[in-house]
């Protein structure tokens, strides 16, 4: 990844010095970004690059990097590349600056919905917006007769009939790796059953009815996915996807371009994007913004400069020449059959993913613990009373509880 | 040799020995006694984030450090005695579980679990290095001396790997329908998921972690055999010695030193195994000792990190070498009073 990095990044600082072909002005203040090294990042520091002087990191680890490289003074970034939960450490040091004076002079492509306010400022402007919904193999569901799954019983049922036909021998793939990704899981159904993480004064508040019946629907999924579900990543559940091993996913809108990779998918065309199955109170899902942020510690003549060559970035040029990327939220974007599950999931109600410094331990916690309770381990309420504890000495060590 | 040439030779080293190796495990030391945090002050914050087509805003109570007027976060650091010890090892519960005779109980405290791994690990992989070792070297010893470096160079090829490539490589050719599954599926006709219970991780990682260090230990050994009396050997085979009786009289109790020297080694490293769990990503199962410092260590998203609990892990780790190495240190402090 680093090699990657350091080749990217070297190949872009060379392309910034030849090419300002389609960049709106020359951008003459030496300037640099940190973010996510996805798809779309590339695509938008590609773009930002078209401007001349301006180097790109993207980094699958930036989000350790972040807080210290933005805490330093002049900061030692310019732009960076977050998301609802890696713009806290930033907000809380803060080492990103309020946008709105940059945003009335250059943002007039700007939409309201791409302003993320934080108590009425500014803090950050979103591109695109992520979510997991339901992929599903079209051609296996007509097949079988099966209606498009709503719910997870539905889901659970589709899996059933798909097994018993034995067209695949897991119907089933699932983002279960322990740690960040499992973590996400409960998070999701959690949401889903309309729980709160957090009480008064920061305390726990998972272990309940609503705690328990997500982790059953977690467990009763893991009946019909690969048995090594405890190391499959988003990589991993989208091969599983490409090669034909699956047939049904709650997974990442950012993956579904891949499926109609025609170098990688064997499945090209026949994965359909649908909403994320409903729990109780609103899809098992959470809603996640990917965006730009402008650090403190600069020159009031660089922060004009980034924020125009950002704005450059994000443009309606870029978006067009990237349309399935993402699901972008910039102008000029064209939801295509790829963006429907996206849609559909916030229109029926997804909540945003709830990024605070007690969540950040909190999905620490999650991702460490669950295991215990899908091998078998510990019951139910057990795991989650470990994982509140858990929660606790963390967040005392970290001064969130008295 | 003068002090002076001696003090000019030996102080850089001992400088940046001071520097890099004492100073910061006094610090480390120091941490674990000590927890230092942010001030927080609970303020009504509203946030407004991207819909697909509308904002979503919410307010709500939230927890935001102070900042002083250099707009750094004020923290404050505060002695807490044996309190991040007692949240690594949470002695309570480990001795509740311990007096019921509940062993499941006690593998679900974190460190008990990485304690059990690691001590496995190390004592089960620790004879087969040195066999493994051992034999290598004899191997080399006897080969042909036309084919002795090819014999070498392969054999050594193994510590040569870095050891988290290693330890991936090994995961991808296990993994799934990984090339070495698939061909055991074929061969004993059945579907097997070696990553799908703790069990068959643990004999993967085990395997690596030989295949990974005998190398060493033969190489070592392979130097020490070259200097086997061949006197001793000679008149073994004249008074009839079979080849199993040469091994066992006179050339192990002549490496006895290096095998001690390899176990010491040996222990050291596996205690502080780590590699195995990153590359395997078996913490859904089994984790290390080392790993849980590691994950204490790690920033979650929003940036918290258990800098004392990471430190209290640390030191408990190295009490816990001191302790598996007491034995040996004891036999080798022994075989040179003898020797004076």
């Amino acid at each position: 990844m680093k090699l990657k990095t350091l080749a990217l990044a070297g190949a872009m600082s060379l392309m910034s010095s030849v090419a300002f072909a389609e960049c709106a002005f020359e951008n003459t203040v030496p300037l640099k970004s940190l973010s996510a090294g996805f798809e779309a990042w590339k695509a938008v520091t590609d773009a930002m690059a078209e401007c001349g002087n301006f180097e790109a990191s993207l980094d699958q680890e930036f989000r350790e990097k972040q807080p210290e490289a933005f805490a330093a003074n002049p900061s030692l970034y310019h732009i960076g590349g977050v998301a609802n939960s890696t713009i806290i450490p930033l907000l809380n040091a803060g080492s990103i600056r309020p946008l709105d004076d940059l945003v009335e002079k250059y943002g007039a492509n700007l939409t309201p919905n791409q302003l993320i306010k934080i108590d009425g400022k500014i803090m950050a402007i979103a591109m695109m917006v992520n979510t997991q919904h339901l992929m599903y193999r079209e051609d296996i569901l007509n097949d079988l007769g099966i209606a498009v799954p709503t719910t997870y019983a539905e889901v659970l049922d589709a899996a059933a009939k798909i097994k018993e036909a034995g067209v695949v021998e897991y119907p089933i793939g699932g983002t279960f790796k322990t740690g960040w990704n499992l973590g996400e899981e409960f998070i999701n159904n959690f949401l889903g059953e309309g729980g709160e993480f957090f009480t008064d004064g920061n305390m726990p508040n998972i272990n309940n009815e609503k705690g328990v019946a997500s982790l059953e629907v977690m467990k009763a999924l893991t009946e019909y996915m690969d048995p090594e579900y405890l190391v499959s990543d988003s990589t991993y559940v989208q091969q599983q996807f490409q090669q034909g091993k699956i047939a049904m996913s709650n997974l990442w809108a950012s993956r579904a371009a891949a499926m109609d990779d025609e170098a990688e998918s064997q499945v090209v065309g026949k994965v359909v994007m649908a909403a994320a199955p409903m729990g109780s109170a609103a899809p098992a899902t959470s809603l996640w913004w990917d965006g730009l942020v402008f650090a403190t510690n600069m020159t009031d003549e660089e922060a004009d400069a980034a924020f125009r060559v950002a704005m450059e970035g994000i443009d309606e040029e870029m978006v067009k020449a990237n349309n399935d990327a993402a699901v972008w939220l910039v102008p000029g974007y064209a939801p295509g059959r790829l963006a429907v599950g996206a849609a559909a999931t916030a229109a029926a109600g997804a909540r945003p993913y709830p990024g605070s410094g007690p969540m950040g331990i909190m999905h620490t916690v999650l991702g460490n613990g669950i295991s215990d309770y899908l091998t078998g381990a510990k019951d139910a309420a057990t795991t989650l009373a470990d994982i509140e504890a858990a929660y606790v000495t963390a967040a005392k060590e970290a001064g969130l509880v008295k | 040799m003068k002090f002076k040439t001696f003090a000019v030779f030996v102080g850089p080293s001992v400088l940046m020995m001071l520097l890099f190796i004492a100073f910061p495990l006094v610090s480390v030391f120091l941490q674990s006694f000590q927890v230092t945090q942010p001030v927080y002050e609970t303020v009504e914050v509203e946030t407004c984030t991207p819909g697909f087509l509308e904002q979503t805003c919410v307010t709500e109570m939230s927890s935001v450090p102070k900042l002083d007027e250099h707009g750094e976060i004020i923290t404050t650091t505060t002695f807490v005695g044996l309190q991040s010890y007692r949240n690594v090892l949470e002695p309570d519960r480990a001795w509740a579980a311990i007096k019921a005779f509940d062993w499941r109980g006690l593998q679900t405290i974190d460190f008990w679990k990485a304690l059990r791994f690691t001590l496995t690990f190390t004592f089960i992989t620790l004879p087969l290095v040195i066999g493994t070792g051992l034999a290598i070297a004899l191997a080399i010893n006897n080969a042909a001396r036309s084919v002795k470096g090819p014999v070498i160079f392969v054999s050594l090829l193994p510590f040569i790997i870095t050891p988290v490539i290693g330890a991936l490589s090994i995961n991808w050719l296990f993994r799934g329908d990984g090339i070495l599954t698939a061909w055991l599926e074929r061969m004993l006709d059945r579907d097997i998921a070696l990553f799908a219970q703790a069990w068959t991780i643990e004999v993967l990682m085990m395997i690596y972690r030989v295949w990974h260090v005998a190398p060493f230990a033969a190489i070592v050994f392979y130097a020490a055999l070259q200097t086997v009396n061949h006197d001793s050997l000679e008149s073994a085979l004249i008074d009839g010695a079979t080849r199993w009786q040469r091994l066992k009289y006179i050339v192990i109790p002549h490496l006895m030193p290096l095998i001690v020297f390899v176990s010491m080694i040996h222990l050291m490293d596996t205690y502080r195994a780590f590699e195995e769990i990153v590359g395997f990503s078996s913490q859904g199962y089994v984790i290390s000792l080392q790993w849980l410092t590691y994950d204490f260590l790690v920033p979650d998203q929003a940036g918290n990190r258990s800098v004392s609990r990471a430190s209290a892990s640390a030191m408990l780790t190295m009490i816990g070498i001191a302790i598996i190495l007491v034995p040996l240190l004891k036999r080798t402090w022994r075989d040179h009073r003898r020797s004076h």
